[in-house]
């Protein structure tokens, strides 16, 4: 059971802003795909290892080589507000 | 500080580390960022642009593999990559990509001298994850408070070596720091400088009251950026801790940062859900398989690592400890040294004080890194031979090595030019009698009494001959020659 303070607390961490209406709905909604998960819990899963991926890939990795970056205006294209070469933000508290 | 009675300290470190790649961690940008203008080293993938596809660093797992295997730590043969969520500016993506329950280093130690006894401290794991982009407070352009992002650190290659609580006190903090820096130096993998935020260490402490039970609040102390600020760090938070518990308060668990100006720790608000990171596998990385192959062939490449080495100075070589320690911290020259020793018949801590003190004074004053170093171990080797059998004074090593530093000639053209030291006795004496002779006066002044006239002759005779007399055949053959001169 997912309750309303878990969604709550899980908009929160999303820095989503919802209206009691949405709250209403993304708890019904979430419960009916944790419910549709919950399928999975009935297989017999003893001899299957784990795993985190699906794709039958492993150790993909690449030489320490560099390429060129790119230019600034591109870095800065999408940036909301450009002030001393940097992407300007609202002031963030400091934070891990 | 000693640990305040009737209380126990318990201190666990997480070390991030910086390490020396050429690319980022998941993409071809250069990670040289630290002399770059802002924004100038950034692409798709470290911006965090939708759709791009990161891929792992061989070196960059090389790198941490090796300073696991220096650590005595365990190479699980699976690691993976996992997704760390949270909502703050300096990360493009609004996640870090990191390592969850699969690190690739796990378990080991580290040994510490600690007031003369030896600890060891426990290490958790080692993982690798990805540097944040730079934020910077600013009042902005129209005197709003605003943060500016430099996303040229973003994707740096980070690696964070965690410790058990196993450390007491801030003395074995700065001591587990330096050793794992001199390790980290000494392996290759980072320039392990804390002013430059390639070694930062953060610090877990807590302070319980003896016989009680050891709860799980810790308080997270951050922002020292000297080994220095780490010691007084530490301290300030023991005694803010056990100033708590004296007056019968509870410890809060939060993270605060080191103010060095007001030499105090301050708390740091934290978002409410801040340790909330809703960890989950990289979808976009599939996992490590670490070989065994890989892992020997990683330990075939370990280098000799500081304690050996200072072993070997101070047991066989005979250098002092103090010598020892400050070489162990420059891994170039203490290498070099060793180039020199091992070409140098003399005692090796002869040629321990002459890098210590002449040829670094020269490489500091020259602004050279000691990979820098202009002349051979081979040319310096003769030079500290022609020294030792009298052919060069000191006086003229030095100025001979400073030519050779800033000339770049070869020690026989240098000395070719400056001549060597003139040792021969007849030679010298013939020179000695000559100033006697021009210098009456000061012959009279020394059967006067007045010693200090031999020193000006002695003068006359180094410039006579351009400083290359041996001074101490000088001062002998003079007073022979003045006491003789006496009793004609």
């Amino acid at each position: 059971m997912i309750d309303r303070e878990q969604v709550v607390h899980v908009a929160a961490l999303a820095r989503l802003a919802l209206s009691e209406a949405e709250i209403d709905r993304m708890q019904a909604d979430l419960q009916q795909i944790l419910q549709a998960f919950e399928a999975l819990n009935a297989l017999d899963v003893s001899d299957v290892s784990p795993t985190a991926q699906v794709i039958p890939l492993a150790t993909v990795e690449r030489p320490d080589a560099t390429e060129a970056p790119l230019s600034r205006d591109d870095v800065m294209r999408n940036a909301p507000r450009v002030e001393r070469d940097q992407i300007r933000v609202p002031a963030v508290l400091p934070e891990d | 500080m000693t640990t305040p009675p009737g209380y126990r300290v318990v201190i666990g470190l997480e070390t991030h580390v910086q390490l020396k790649t050429a690319s980022k961690m998941f993409c071809r940008t250069s990670a040289a960022y630290a002399s770059a203008p802002p924004n100038t080293l950034v692409c798709p993938v470290c911006l965090g642009m939708p759709g791009v596809l990161p891929v792992i660093n061989a070196a960059a797992v090389d790198l941490t593999i090796l300073t696991g295997l220096a650590l005595h730590s365990e190479i699980p043969p699976h690691a993976k990559f996992d997704r760390k969520n949270y909502a703050y500016p300096d990360l493009m993506k609004w996640y870090q990509i990191s390592q969850y329950d699969l690190p690739l280093c796990v378990g080991g130690w580290l040994e510490i001298d600690a007031k003369g006894e030896t600890r060891r401290i426990r290490i958790t794991r080692v993982h690798l994850e990805e540097d944040t982009a730079k934020l910077t407070h600013v009042v902005g352009d129209d005197g709003q408070p605003a943060s500016l992002i430099d996303v040229n650190r973003s994707g740096v290659p980070l690696m964070e070596i965690v410790t058990e609580p196993d450390i007491t006190s801030a003395e074995e903090a700065m001591a587990y720091g330096l050793k794992l820096r001199n390790i980290l130096r000494w392996l290759g993998v980072s320039t392990a400088n804390m002013q430059d935020g390639a070694l930062r260490i953060d610090a877990n402490v807590s302070v319980w009251p003896i016989g009680a039970e050891v709860g799980d609040t810790k308080v997270e102390v951050k922002n020292m950026n000297s080994f220095r600020a780490l010691g007084q760090a530490l301290d300030f938070e023991v005694e803010r801790q056990t100033a708590l518990l004296e007056r019968g308060e509870r410890l809060e668990q939060e993270t605060r940062g080191w103010d060095e100006r007001a030499a105090r720790t301050v708390s740091q608000r934290t978002k409410e859900y801040a340790h909330d990171y809703r960890y989950f596998p990289e979808p976009d990385l599939p996992p490590l398989e670490i070989t065994r192959e890989r892992v020997q062939r990683l330990a075939e490449q370990m280098p000799e690592l500081p304690d050996a080495f200072r072993q070997r100075l101070t047991g066989e070589l005979g250098v002092a400890s103090a010598d020892a320690d400050e070489l162990i911290e420059d891994r170039d020259l203490a290498v070099y040294t060793i180039d020199v020793i091992e070409r140098h018949a003399g005692p090796a801590a002869e040629v321990v004080t002459w890098v210590l003190q002449d040829v670094r004074r020269l490489l500091n004053a020259r602004e050279l890194e000691s990979d820098d170093m202009p002349i051979s171990a081979a040319s310096m080797a003769q030079l500290l031979a022609l020294r030792a059998k009298g052919e060069l004074s000191s006086t003229m090593a030095g100025t001979v090595l400073e030519e050779m530093f800033d000339s770049g000639k070869s020690l026989e053209e240098v000395v070719a030019a400056r001549g060597r030291q003139i040792s021969d006795t007849d030679a010298l004496a013939d020179i000695a009698r000559e100033v006697m002779a021009a210098n009456p006066q000061a012959v009279a002044d020394y059967h006067a009494g007045k010693d200090r006239a031999v020193q000006f002759l002695m003068g006359q005779v180094m410039r006579r001959t351009r400083g290359q007399a041996n001074p101490g055949k000088v001062t002998e053959l003079l007073r022979v020659e003045l006491d003789r001169d006496r009793g004609e």
